[in-house]
């Protein structure tokens, strides 16, 4: 230690600025370069469907139930093979979340018994008034994959009488 | 009397250029502040309005003036209103001593590139802004508020305290050029800048501006963890605005009196052939200056206040006595053996005279720092 030691670590307090300004800087300039969410991240619910475009939720309204905030709201109808919605007997004929409850717990998910709704990756969810907060099932809804028809189909009897698939337990 | 109205015209018309570029120089020196403090802390800055937000500071405006202007319910209006006004115009009028350049020649007509070159600069600058300092404490007691009432008594005592220094440090300027015009110390540093000269002289300048014109490390008067907004808490809209104005042209108008007093003003490498020129060297030396001021805002934590006081009056102000009589000294050993080579003692003693307080402060940390453990 010597004297002069204060005004070296005031000069070197400068020179440690100086070299930062040469940095690459750490901002991600959001709207046109958007960063990677992370792989468990609960963003906006999105709801599945199988690969014949049937839709997978069954409108069982466990996700309502199970739901701590009261955000989703489910009204179920019948199924007929003339116009089919999703396998088994009946459908959600109205799906909504209210955005503006929603706590993205992703307790909808866990209750799911066909894993019908996720918790997606998309984070930008703005709305100019509350009542545009309230998704509805078309906006909630994944599109038609492109080998598939778009719900109601009509199907054969006997085929889909099942409404929740088999499936393996969950891995991660 | 003057009768020559072209005369007034040209008086005009650099009033206005001046003017206009303080009011230009105050938006774009916030977006260069905001743009470098980014660079520092690894971020980008305003890049939105504009290319590379350079229409940042109009946006800014804009917002400024559609504001709300609020004032206290039991604020002294009339002097709530004036108190911006105080602390503007001085921050403007200061530049007309400040010289540009020498002369040029507009259609057969020498123009000097100053607006008023009178003998007792110096002192203008310094009546001048020792003015300021009345906008900023009116307009802390006409608000009705503690915080800016202790805000603005804080600013007052800081700017005096370290009014004394900086006008102590100028003497040294004024002995080596033999002047208190802005225009003949500029002309006597043609040799050598009287940084390399005077540098302890420069440096304290550099500090006592510094608390002057309320900036990081002495915000003392606006230091928000501890005062919201300090003076200026209970402003909002065009009236905080002007506030705002005053202190980035004082930066400005102070950057421009220390390149004039230290760091050869208007000169620079082919100026006598081009006094064009002139203003562009002005212009990087202030831009270079102001790049310090962001640089230590950047860098170094607020003073506490006791320990600003006690800086301001037990090391500056000695200091800077030691200071003008060692150049006092210097410039009379010169004068009196005819020897030139004397010159070169005032930076040696003056050097010598700076490392004291160094030396002192750290030994009287040292020991406050025992007293503790």
């Amino acid at each position: 230690m010597s004297a002069l030691d204060p005004a070296v670590e005031l000069i070197r307090g400068l020179w440690v600025t100086l070299k930062s300004m040469f940095e690459k800087p750490v901002t991600i300039q959001y709207p046109e370069e958007k960063r990677e969410v992370r792989k468990r991240f609960r963003g906006r619910h999105e709801l599945h469907r199988y690969d014949n475009g049937l839709e997978k939720c069954i409108g069982c309204s466990l996700c309502a139930a199970a739901c701590p905030a009261d955000a989703i709201f489910v009204e179920a109808s019948e199924n007929t093979d003339e116009k089919r919605f999703s396998p088994g007997e009946r459908y959600a004929s109205t799906y909504e979340i209210n955005m503006l409850r929603c706590i993205y717990c992703g307790y909808c998910e866990d209750a799911c018994p066909t894993e019908a709704i996720t918790l997606g990756d998309n984070y930008e969810l703005s709305y100019y008034d509350r009542r545009s907060a309230i998704y509805t099932k078309d906006m909630l809804l994944d599109p038609v994959p492109a080998t598939a028809m778009l719900t109601p189909q009509k199907t054969e009897a006997g085929v889909f009488t099942r409404s929740v698939p088999e499936m393996e337990n969950p891995k991660d | 009397m003057i009768t020559d109205w072209t005369l007034w015209l040209e008086w005009f018309v650099k009033a206005l250029v001046w003017i206009f570029a303080l009011l230009g120089g105050f938006a774009y020196l916030t977006y260069y502040e905001r743009r470098a403090l980014a660079r520092i802390q690894t971020r980008v800055g305003p890049n939105r309005a504009g290319p590379f937000g350079l229409l940042q500071p109009i946006a800014d405006a804009v917002k400024l003036i559609f504001k709300e202007e609020l004032s206290p319910a039991k604020a002294y209006k009339f002097v709530f209103f004036l108190a911006p006004i105080l602390t503007l115009v001085p921050s403007i009028i200061i530049a007309a001593v400040i010289p540009l350049g020498r002369s040029i020649n507009v259609f057969g007509r020498e123009i000097n590139l100053y607006l008023a070159n009178i003998n007792v600069g110096v002192l203008y600058f310094m009546s001048i802004a020792a003015i300021a300092v009345y906008g900023i404490v009116l307009a802390g007691w006409a608000s009705n508020s503690k915080y800016a009432m202790l805000g603005g008594l804080r600013s007052t005592a800081q700017m005096i305290s370290y009014e004394l220094s900086l006008g102590l440090s100028l003497i040294p300027v004024i002995l080596l050029g033999n002047s208190m015009s802005m225009v003949d110390i500029v002309e006597k540093q043609s040799d050598i800048w009287f940084v390399f000269i005077q540098p302890v002289g420069a440096f304290i300048f550099w500090i006592a501006t510094l608390a002057e014109v309320n900036r990081a490390p002495f915000d003392m008067p606006e230091a928000e963890q501890e005062l919201t907004a300090g003076y200026h808490s209970e402003y909002s809209g065009m009236k905080f605005a002007l506030f705002f104005m005053a202190e980035y042209q004082k930066m400005i108008v102070i950057c421009a009196v220390m390149a004039v007093f230290f760091f050869g003003g208007y000169l620079g490498p082919g100026v006598d052939q081009y006094p064009l020129l002139g203003p562009v060297y002005m212009f990087i030396k202030i831009f270079l200056l102001l790049f310090a001021m962001i640089w230590v805002r950047a860098t170094w934590p607020r003073f506490r206040y006791d320990r600003l006081m006690s800086f301001g009056w037990k090391v500056l102000l000695p200091l800077s006595l030691a200071i003008v009589f060692i150049t006092a000294t210097g410039i009379l050993l010169a004068d009196q053996t005819g020897n030139a080579m004397w010159m070169w003692s005032i930076p040696v003693a003056s050097v010598i005279a700076g490392l004291i307080p160094v030396v002192t402060i750290y030994q009287a940390l040292r020991r406050l720092s025992y007293e503790r453990a």
